[in-house]
């Protein structure tokens, strides 16, 4: 038992569990967390933009004005234009609230289906369990990408597409997450007792083992919204996402391609706009995990 | 058993501290004691005492950007704190080496038992790939593992608890080590078990002139093997006597707390087991006076206010406690 | 070993099942005629009539799924609407590339990550620790694509190395691996370094310090050996992000491999094509994880012996 001293390197020497409690602890690991904080403010900015775009940029964003196409940043145009001449930052402002709608939606998905599913996958186990998993085991045979590509294909392009194709692509890691959590608590003491006194099972799901599995699901929310970001920037480049003329970030990317050449521009900046976004759900992600469930990796 | 005057180590005002976020804690607090060639000590107290903190501290072991450690460890004329970490390395292994508690994870679960005995024969002995696999299984003889030319070639997970332990053993033993710190070497064993390897180790120090300090919570095996016993708590060193001594007139209230709660086995069943009240203090909240106090049942008022300080009644005998000073005080 | 292979390989074969059904009614999940997504809205209604026959659609499911299964054994993928070249035949020629990449980037990453993670773990805190943690950070938050699009402009655009797209050379090659790699080595950076920390908390590494071992055994011996174990788990998983990333990558740098294949697929609507990349994707990536798996007992002996 004394070797965990050596350990100080990631376990702190606990002090009495009373003094502090484990979630007090947390808040003030995480306010200790400067890049979680950084990745906090970056998040604010980012949702500042996407509610207040049409105070910050007047104007439609999609509305083409061939006269300034391709423009170099300039006084006019802060960062420039596209190949249709309507300003990129006009575009990438419209943009954060487009990807935000999607980070929400996608997350939604997931959290709707995988957070209930795997609750009784992991609460009931026996045959509910085995096919649920089997058929998470089917869905994960395929790379998360692939899968929400396959999605489109059934589905067809478009925002709402967008969404549900990539929410659904994260049903499974929803239903991992929660029923690996589930598995563990279902034994705990506190648990076994409200079984023993006849508690319903609702109610212990509702009331002792959900309250547990949150800190894990913030977690997988956070870095989850990155990769829904990065996933529909992804579809849109593709052309197989959020189609034209919406301003979408990977769209944008995707059609800026054709002008690499001569304008870097054009392409510069919406994945700038992208990298932010996800930057700042994976430094709060971090910084959570780091907090709020430390025994966990990646 | 010779015991020559030299100590073979000397510690004098160790405090080992830790950094964590939460404030430094100082595990080990001005600990001092002598190890002479060839005798056994038991470093004694209860779980968070600092008595393995103490012998991590004297190889070194602990991470330096985590700890400080204060104080002077003399070992063969110099003083380890103060060795470039390459000097301690060679040291570690060779003339000094430890027997870790928990034989189930301080194995390596994915080399062998002989490659993890036969690796510090290469680098402290320079012995050749083939001459230290040979003398790894006579090392696993020594320590009576069966067929050790069979065990040599497995992995630590094919192995109990007892047989793992021994392979610890064998490793420390390897290179003729001067001093060995055991390090609560039969705690997580069955009491079976305990009692083989406690007689191994019996067996092994009769026929060497090496040093053991054995580190452990439990007084039976300190009354089996030790001839001289430091008792710690709370980081400090609050008694020492010679072990008979120590079992016949201990005179620090946490000593003969201890030695009242060892089991008897013919103790009548009606009698209740004594236990010290309360429990070891947080190291980050440490009581004012001595340490013990609130745990105390003789405890006076100059006990929460002051420390008490080291009384040496006479060679190897030491206690820091007020009521001892009551009596001894003029002296 | 041989349970342990033998479970392994008994295990896939739910997965492909799995694969098999999902891709089944993908198509019968689509409005409309199968017969006639299949054979392309091109397609006269005498082809339709053809490949309805063909494919058995006029049969029960269960008659369809097992004739579907028949087919799929017999490497019998269909044809293509769009090229109306049987799709296997597609794949293959396209599978080869995509391999090359995925293995390019697979290397690199590994080189790179595993270095990085050691080193930021061996100094937990210090400014590499940072550099690496930062640097990863940005690696997994960087659209894959824009990050291939800023290397062309840089490297093909501006400073003429290396070639912008294609495929011939080694040169065609530096930059779509590189792009590739680089989400996959900030993964592989991040979950080396936990690995290490928490191994070199473990007792064994003490015990292996107290032994007096050089630092440098200490840390590739004792404690990477056992990081490995993890870290090739997450090197498989991230192998399906690596697919994933591929499509993007292969369509920046016009790197004819199945990724651009399943694209354009799905732009022209080819269902047949779409099925059957996505089924060679499916078992490509099935395929690496067994490899893992087998790995996997190749490093633990606890494992290797069971």
């Amino acid at each position: 038992m004394n070797n965990i001293y050596i350990n100080t390197k990631n376990n702190d020497i606990e002090p009495d569990e009373d003094v502090k409690s484990s979630s007090g602890r947390g808040w003030a690991k995480l306010k200790r967390n400067k890049a979680a904080l950084m990745g906090g403010i970056f998040l604010l900015i980012y949702i500042g933009c996407a509610l207040g775009a049409p105070i910050l940029f007047r104007g439609d964003p999609s509305a083409p004005n061939l006269m300034d196409s391709l423009s170099p940043p300039c006084a006019k145009y802060f960062l420039g234009t596209d190949e249709l001449g309507r300003s990129i930052l006009g575009r990438i402002l419209y943009g954060s609230r487009v990807s935000l709608m999607i980070a929400v939606g996608v997350v939604g998905v997931g959290l709707l289906f995988g957070v209930p599913i795997g609750l009784i996958s992991g609460y009931y186990r026996g045959k509910t369990d085995f096919i649920i998993q089997r058929f998470t085991d089917m869905m994960l045979a395929f790379p998360g990408f692939l899968l929400a590509l396959a999605l489109v294909a059934i589905l067809g392009v478009g925002l709402e597409n967008t969404v549900i194709s990539i929410g659904i692509s994260m049903v499974p890691l929803y239903i991992r997450l929660v029923r690996g959590c589930v598995l563990t608590i279902r034994e705990e003491v506190y648990v076994e007792a409200a079984r023993a006194i006849g508690t319903k099972d609702r109610h212990i799901i509702l009331r002792h083992i959900l309250p547990n599995v949150l800190a894990p699901i913030t977690v997988q929310t956070s870095l989850g919204m990155g990769t829904a970001i990065l996933f529909a920037a992804g579809l849109g480049f593709l052309g197989i996402g959020v189609q034209p003329p919406t301003p979408e970030w990977g769209s944008m990317l995707g059609s800026a391609r054709a002008y690499m050449m001569g304008k870097p521009h054009v392409a510069t900046f919406p994945g700038i706009a992208i990298f932010l976004a996800v930057l700042s759900f994976n430094l709060l992600g971090d910084g959570l995990r780091d907090a709020f469930d430390p025994r966990s990796k990646i | 058993m010779k015991v020559t005057s030299d100590p073979l180590l000397s510690i004098k005002g160790l405090k080992t501290s830790f950094h964590t976020h939460d404030g430094t804690i100082t595990a080990v607090d001005g600990v001092d004691f002598d190890v002479f060639a060839g005798e056994t000590l038991g470093l004694v107290g209860e779980s968070g005492c600092g008595k393995s903190v103490t012998a991590l501290s004297v190889l070194r072991l602990l991470n330096p950007s985590m700890t400080t450690i204060q104080g002077r460890v003399d070992f063969n004329g110099k003083n380890l704190l103060d060795l470039d970490p390459e000097e301690m390395r060679m040291i570690r292994g060779s003339t000094i080496s430890m027997i870790f508690q928990e034989p189930m994870t301080s194995l390596n679960p994915i080399l062998t038992v002989g490659e993890q005995i036969a690796e510090s024969l290469r680098l402290h002995e320079k012995l050749d790939n083939k001459k230290a696999w040979e003398k790894a299984i006579h090392m696993l003889e020594i320590v009576q593992i069966p067929s050790p030319e069979i065990r040599a070639g497995q992995y630590p997970h094919k192995l109990s608890g007892g047989m793992r332990q021994r392979v610890m053993i064998a490793m420390a033993l390897s290179c003729n080590p001067c001093l060995i710190f055991a390090d609560e070497p039969t705690t997580a064993l069955d009491v079976t078990i305990q009692a083989q390897i406690i007689r191994l180790l019996e067996h092994l120090k009769k026929g060497s002139n090496t040093s053991i300090v054995l580190i452990t919570h439990d007084l039976g095996v300190v009354a089996q093997m030790a001839s001289r016993v430091v008792v710690m708590y709370a980081g400090r060193v609050v008694e020492e006597a010679p072990v008979v001594e120590l079992f016949h007139d201990a005179r620090h209230p946490y000593t003969r707390g201890l030695l009242k709660s060892i089991p008897v086995i013919t103790q009548d069943k009606k009698t209740r087991l004594n236990e010290i009240p309360g429990i070891v203090p947080n190291l980050l909240y440490m009581p004012k006076g001595c340490s013990f106090h609130p745990r105390c049942s003789e405890a006076m008022d100059i006990c929460k206010k002051e420390s008490p300080p080291m009384i040496h009644l006479k060679k190897n005998r030491r206690v820091s406690c007020w009521l001892t000073s009551d009596d001894y005080g003029e002296n | 070993m041989l349970n342990f292979l033998l479970k392994r390989l008994l295990a896939i074969i739910p997965v492909l099942l799995g694969i098999t059904l999902l891709l089944f009614f993908m198509l019968r999940m689509l409005p409309g005629d199968p017969a006639q997504v299949l054979a392309g809205q091109m397609a006269s209604p005498a082809d339709v009539e053809i490949i309805r026959v063909q494919m058995g659609l006029d049969k029960p499911v269960y008659i369809q799924y097992a004739s579907f299964l028949n087919r799929l054994v017999h490497l019998d993928l269909g044809v293509s609407a769009r090229t109306q070249n049987p799709v296997i035949e597609e794949i293959w020629a396209k599978l080869p590339n995509t391999v090359l990449l995925a293995l390019c980037a697979i290397t690199l990453a590994c080189a790179f990550g595993i270095p990085a993670g050691v080193i930021a773990a061996v100094r937990p805190y210090s400014w590499v620790d940072y550099l690496v943690t930062i640097a990863s950070l940005f690696g997994i938050s960087m659209p894959v694509f824009w990050l291939g699009i800023m290397l062309m402009i840089v490297f093909s655009i501006t400073l003429q190395w290396l070639p912008a797209g294609g495929i011939g050379t080694w040169k065609h090659l530096v930059l779509p691996s590189v792009t590739l790699a680089a989400f996959v080595v900030a993964f592989i950076a991040r979950m080396t370094r936990s690995c290490m920390l928490e191994v070199l908390s473990q007792d064994y590494v003490t015990t292996a310090r107290s032994k007096g071992l050089k630092e440098k055994a200490i840390i590739i011996k004792h404690a990477l050996k056992n990081a490995l174990i993890p870290i090739i788990t997450v090197v498989g998983l991230q192998f399906g992000l690596l697919l994933g990333g591929a499509v993007l990558t292969e369509t920046v740098f016009a790197w004819p491999g199945l990724g651009r294949l399943i694209v354009d697929s799905i732009l022209a609507r080819d269902y047949a094509m779409i099925q059957g990349s996505i089924l060679i994707f499916g078992l490509l990536y099935t395929l690496v994880n067994l490899v893992v798996d087998l790995t996997y007992a190749f490093v633990d002996p606890r494992i290797r012996y069971e």
